[in-house]
């Protein structure tokens, strides 16, 4: 029951765009037709689904303050929190790449389709944002560190899933000359922040 | 040291060829602290030291770096200055360090580092990269700070945590508006400044 809320809570009301703002760059360049969109969407929630998991891990058994204690009891005082920006960045571009490399073997289809953002995943905000915020909010065990993985991944992939969808459409309208193109995204991007404010305070 | 060139280089970023409302990078960071002024200008003098020394780095390091690991090792070199920067933050201003969060760890994954070490860095020489990063990190700072200008102004009637809005227009019956504390009132003042910037420069219309 806690898992399920907390999966619908970081698709609605945390959403990773509309309540934090990560992964924007990717989030404006990549939302000017459906298909893509929805392909970056899938990728970015796949490896977020990968990386939470592995880097709560990681948080838990090694970076943590005493966390080392399995080691034996002369490591019971180590802290190795400072390192952890390093170590999940590192992760998260290892686990891109062992991903990459996954799919191209086992399914070229996918692969030719999710291929080129990939290596942009690495570098979106949005996976080491998830890897950060679930550092913050010491979530006490692995399954809800990967709900929360892949909610906050589908909740970033309805938004640039539905910016997309409006953003074919206003290729029709006629906007005024300075606002057209990334000015008017911002706006509804905007607005349908708006919107989603009133998932807030949603509890199952 | 200033030649006609390196002052292009060095002030083009603030406003032709700005990173934020131009190039379209670094949006995540700068629209997330941006709802007080404090955080806001912490936020953009650190963006604008990683920038400038990962910039002058990968500069020195650009004709040993072999191609197919260089987002790696930019990561890496962009990583240990974003510690750096976070343990400094940590250590003498706690407060605006626990504000900022997680954005401050989020430097490394801003479009802006990476966008600049590819397309600038790694074909520069380190002093012009130094400048190219200044100017791109205050070109970053000065939109953070408009934003969070009118957002901590209309938000909450402060600046700088002082309160500027006279106790009488309260008296009046003047209210703060709570919208523009709130995250989507951050995208809608970014899209105003794009408005004006574009109006004025007819070129970058599209």
């Amino acid at each position: 029951m806690e898992n399920l809320n907390l999966f619908v809570k970081s698709i609605f009301i945390d959403n990773m765009i509309f309540a934090y703002f990560l992964g924007m760059c990717s989030y404006l360049a990549v939302s000017k037709n459906v298909k893509t969109a929805f392909g970056l969407g899938i990728a970015v929630t796949f490896v977020l689904a990968i990386t939470l998991p592995v880097n709560y891990l990681l948080e838990t058994y090694v970076l943590k303050a005493g966390a080392l204690k399995w080691l034996g009891p002369e490591y019971a005082q180590l802290d190795l929190s400072f390192l952890s920006l390093i170590m999940f960045i590192a992760i998260i571009a290892s686990m891109v790449q062992l991903v990459e490399m996954f799919v191209e073997k086992y399914s070229p289809s996918l692969y030719a389709s999710l291929g080129i953002f990939l290596p942009l995943i690495a570098v979106n905000c949005a996976i080491l944002g998830g890897s950060l915020f679930m550092q913050q909010r010491n979530f006490p065990s692995v399954t809800s560190a990967t709900v929360y993985g892949i909610g906050s991944g589908l909740g970033w992939l309805l938004a640039i899933v539905c910016l997309a969808a409006i953003r074919e459409k206003l290729s029709y309208s006629n906007i005024p000359a300075p606002l057209r193109g990334i000015g008017i995204t911002f706006i509804i991007t905007g607005l349908m922040g708006i919107a989603f404010m009133s998932f807030l305070g949603i509890k199952l | 040291m200033l030649s006609k060139k390196n002052k292009e280089i060095l002030l083009g970023p603030l406003s032709k060829n700005n990173p934020v409302i131009v190039q379209i990078l670094g949006i995540c960071s700068a629209l997330a602290v941006t709802a007080k002024l404090e955080p806001a200008l912490v936020m953009a003098v650190s963006v604008t030291a990683v920038v400038a020394f990962a910039n002058v780095i990968i500069s020195l390091l650009r004709n040993t770096i072999p191609n197919s690991i260089r987002i790696i090792v930019q990561l890496v070199v962009v990583a240990a200055l974003v510690i750096i920067v976070d343990q400094v933050l940590k250590a003498y201003m706690y407060q605006v360090s626990k504000q900022l969060s997680v954005f401050v760890g989020l430097i490394i994954t801003n479009c802006i580092l990476m966008g600049r070490l590819e397309a600038f860095a790694l074909s520069h020489k380190p002093w012009e990269s130094f400048l190219d990063g200044v100017g791109n990190g205050v070109g970053y700072g000065i939109i953070l700070v408009i934003v969070a200008f009118f957002r901590e102004l209309l938000g909450s009637g402060t600046l700088f945590g002082y309160q500027v809005i006279p106790q009488q227009m309260y008296d009046w019956g003047y209210q703060n508006n709570g919208l523009m504390i709130l995250p989507p009132m951050a995208l809608i003042t970014v899209a105003c400044i794009i408005w004006v910037h574009r109006s004025r420069n007819k070129d970058l219309q599209q």
